[in-house]
């Protein structure tokens, strides 16, 4: 053991046992994020915000909720949102923080597409945020039960009816998962259980891997650049600040994500106050009821995408039904991100709007969840139908294409 | 400026979307419907126009309705117990104190001269059908039944607007068929009688404003048929006055935080702004010093 001098403020006492300076250092003053990034790298710090609101809220919300079915609904919209102090502010940000996470999330990672952050090194980055996505995915679904309002009832009933779908183990696998033969107060307590400790552990750890994963690879750039962040670092530490390419974590690239963080904040309480019907579906304060249907089941909007990619085969094909077609475009759908690294097989890390073939890829892939998302939204009958079954069989072409293009794209840029 | 234009773009993506799945989405799944109509224009078989005489509507209200329905107002107790009643009509008849004020004179009219049709509920009543609607018709010439119209407005009691007032409207009007959880009313007719009696249990109303809003509910709470074809909800007849006070009953209920909601959002939205303009500050001047 080393050996300890007497310490002159509590400042070094603590410095000796805990290395605050060093850990300071490593962690913030001298972890090295390339100058020339613009808003979109900040989104990360947002997610790391809106998930601290999420937790926070949520330790409140679990002060009253209630897991039972015949107490659930009223322990939420009575109970919190009616009697204790600020219930109705806590709940608010719970779930209008829910959804809007994930609007940061996608722009996170459509930022990441379209910079090529994904590949030369960065491809455990971007697994531990595919990850993350996931994790996120089952916390969103999970909660969303917990109100026990109709939809909550309807699109668990829904989703989990979908695993009935895989061959052989389909049918148990669904009673496993409900807990029971239908959505009940077994799959109620099981969810709640998810929701509140699993996930959010797992989270929690997927996150500092997420971070971990970022520091031997580095933060990307908006030209794609490669260069010696060892170099620059000790350029900027000499005081070639305006030369150097890279900004510490702090203050420098804090200080931006905080001013973004602020209108985004600003945007975010808006909706929290004055703006909440999108992530708090009017449906879902009605209280589950088995017996009746409501007129239009659909998930929270940012399932609604893979949603109807499932839903868009309605019809035969070769002998095999619409609902297993479509069961197998949603699996594809599902796991086909986490590999992107590997299906483009052009080096390039650049913007897509600087490469030649991918760009028009990356566009046509956002024109295509957009209109995914909004067909899955829509009634699926007449001409509806047809353009969802359009929209999913092009988003499977889109990734199956994407190995040829990108080779393509490969051999074009090297020609020159 | 280039951040700007990113800015542009990602508004315009998101903005889309938003269009797309939410006010697009939601005309598509609820189409509009006609307005609601507080003159009640369809009832035409009662003359309106004829002035009333409320001494005499005393006597004719006093022969042909209290052996059902109570005036407490006028002091007439209920003459059975709730349950009785229900028992024996299928509901529990509303106490009629409130009647004059709450019910739109021309929907009153008409009502006592048919009820049936009043309340749209012809499918569910045909005429010579087995089924009988437990009020009787009282096709009575006009002037009589304008003089018992006047009777019922000149014993109605003026409320205040305010909560209590717009509770006794809610009761009047909804509280034989209504469950309201969250203000610990309960509708004066047990359930089991009601859910014989209309074939579908009436929901409890404590969260209608947030399932509903208070759009549908403008529309539904005047006419339940158009927006709920075939619906064994009857049109209640309420004047423009009064169905306003039961939707801010409901929403006092359903959303009581509204107003705390709302002077909070705005501190908060300030305090925000003055956040961001700082933290705009500050990025800009460690900023200066690397670029
Ligand atoms: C045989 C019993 C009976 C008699 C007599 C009777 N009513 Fe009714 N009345 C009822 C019942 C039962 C209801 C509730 C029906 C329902 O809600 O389906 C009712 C409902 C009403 C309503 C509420 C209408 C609405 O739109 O909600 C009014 C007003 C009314 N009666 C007035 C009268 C008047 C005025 C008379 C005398 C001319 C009268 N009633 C006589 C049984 C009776
Ligand atoms: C005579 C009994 C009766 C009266 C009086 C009555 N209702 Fe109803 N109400 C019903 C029944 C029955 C239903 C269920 C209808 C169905 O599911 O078809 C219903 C349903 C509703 C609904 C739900 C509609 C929907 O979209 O599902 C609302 C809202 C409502 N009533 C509001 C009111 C209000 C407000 C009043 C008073 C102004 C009122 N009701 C008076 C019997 C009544
Ligand atoms: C809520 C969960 C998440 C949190 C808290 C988070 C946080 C962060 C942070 C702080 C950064 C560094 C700064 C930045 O570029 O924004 C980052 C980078 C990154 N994240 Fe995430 N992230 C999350 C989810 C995701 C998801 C779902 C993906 C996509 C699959 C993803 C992919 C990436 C990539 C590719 C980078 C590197 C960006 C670059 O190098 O330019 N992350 N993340």
């Amino acid at each position: 053991m080393a050996e300890f001098k007497p310490a002159d403020s509590m400042y070094e006492w603590f410095d000796q046992r805990l290395g605050i300076d060093k850990f300071v250092k490593v962690m913030m003053t001298e972890y090295w994020i390339p100058k020339n990034i613009n808003f979109l790298w900040a989104m990360g710090v947002l997610l790391t915000v809106m998930f601290t609101l999420l937790l926070v809220s949520g330790i409140f919300l679990l002060m009253y909720y209630k897991p039972d079915v015949n107490m659930a609904f009223d322990s939420v919209n009575y109970t919190i949102m009616q009697e204790v102090g600020y219930g109705w502010l806590f709940r608010h940000i719970h779930a209008v923080g829910a959804s809007v996470v994930f609007l940061i999330i996608y722009i996170h990672m459509f930022t990441g597409i379209y910079y090529g952050s994904y590949k030369k090194g960065r491809e455990m980055i971007w697994i531990s945020g595919m990850l993350l996505f996931m994790l996120f995915s089952a916390e969103g679904f999970s909660g969303y039960m917990l109100p026990w309002g109709q939809m909550s009832y309807w699109a668990a009933y829904v989703i989990t009816e979908i695993f009935g779908g895989i061959p052989l183990i389909g049918g148990d696998l669904v009673i496993w998962i409900r807990g029971n033969f239908y959505v009940a107060d077994a799959t109620l307590t099981r969810f709640f259980m998810l929701h509140v400790l699993l996930i959010p552990v797992a989270i929690l750890g997927a996150i500092v891997f997420h971070f971990y994963s970022l520091r031997f690879p580095h933060v990307n750039n908006e030209e794609g650049e490669f260069f010696d962040f060892d170099e620059e670092a000790t350029k900027y530490l000499e005081g070639d600040k305006k030369g150097s390419k890279v900004v510490p974590f702090w203050p420098v690239f804090l200080s931006k994500d905080f001013f973004v963080l602020g209108f985004f904040l600003l945007f975010f309480f808006y909706l929290v106050f004055f703006h909440y019907d999108f992530a708090m579906d009017p449906i879902n304060f009605d209280k589950a009821d088995g017996l009746k249907t409501p007129a239009h089941i659909y998930p929270e909007w940012y399932f609604l995408w893979s949603y109807e990619v499932l839903r868009g085969w309605f019809f035969e094909i070769a002998g095999v039904s619409g609902k297993d077609l479509g069961l197998m475009a949603f699996g594809f759908a599902n796991a086909i991100f986490l590999v992107l690294p590997w299906l483009d097989r052009s080096p390039m890390v650049k913007p897509a709007n600087q490469r030649p073939y991918f760009k028009y890829w990356f566009w046509l892939l956002i024109a295509d969840l957009m209109v995914l998302t909004e067909f899955g939204k829509l009634p699926p009958t007449g001409p509806n139908a047809w353009v969802g079954f359009g929209a999913s069989l092009m988003f499977l072409v889109l990734f199956i294409a994407l190995p040829f293009i990108t080779k393509a794209e490969a051999k074009k840029v090297e020609g020159k | 400026m280039k951040e700007f234009k990113i800015l542009a773009v990602l508004v315009a993506l998101v903005g889309i979307t938003y269009y797309g799945i939410e006010p697009y989405a939601h005309s598509v799944m609820h189409p509009e419907v006609a307005a609601a109509d507080f003159t009640f224009k369809d009832l035409k078989n009662v003359d309106t126009k004829l002035v009333g005489n409320a001494a005499n509507g005393k006597v004719l209200v006093e022969t042909n309705c209290v052996s059902c329905h109570g005036i407490e107002k006028a002091g007439n107790p209920a003459p059975m117990p709730a349950a009785d009643a229900a028992a024996a009509y299928g509901v529990t008849p509303p106490d009629l104190s409130h009647a004059g004020r709450i019910y739109d004179k021309n929907y009153l009219a008409n009502f006592i001269y048919d009820p049936v049709s009043a309340m749209h509920l012809n499918h569910k009543y045909p005429v010579g059908g087995a089924k009988q609607f437990p009020m009787p018709p009282f096709p009575l010439p006009a002037q009589d039944i304008m003089d018992m119209v006047a009777y019922l407005q000149s014993i109605a009691p003026k409320v205040a607007d305010d909560k209590a007032g717009h509770k006794a409207t809610f009761e009047a009007a909804c509280g034989r068929c209504h469950n309201m959880k969250y203000a610990s009313i309960e509708a004066t007719t047990p359930t089991d009688s009601l859910k014989t009696y209309m074939g579908a249990t009436p929901p409890d109303l404590s969260q209608h404003i947030k399932s509903r809003g208070e759009h549908y509910l403008h529309s539904f709470v005047n006419d339940p048929q158009v927006l709920l074809k075939g619906t064994s909800m009857p049109r209640v007849g309420l004047n423009e006055k009064a169905q306003e006070e039961v939707i801010a009953y409901m929403e006092e209920v359903g959303d009581s935080k509204k107003a705390e909601r709302e002077t909070i959002g705005l501190y908060v939205m300030i305090y925000t702004f003055i956040f961001a303009i700082l933290a705009y500050l500050w990025k800009r001047k460690i900023w200066s010093e690397v670029h």
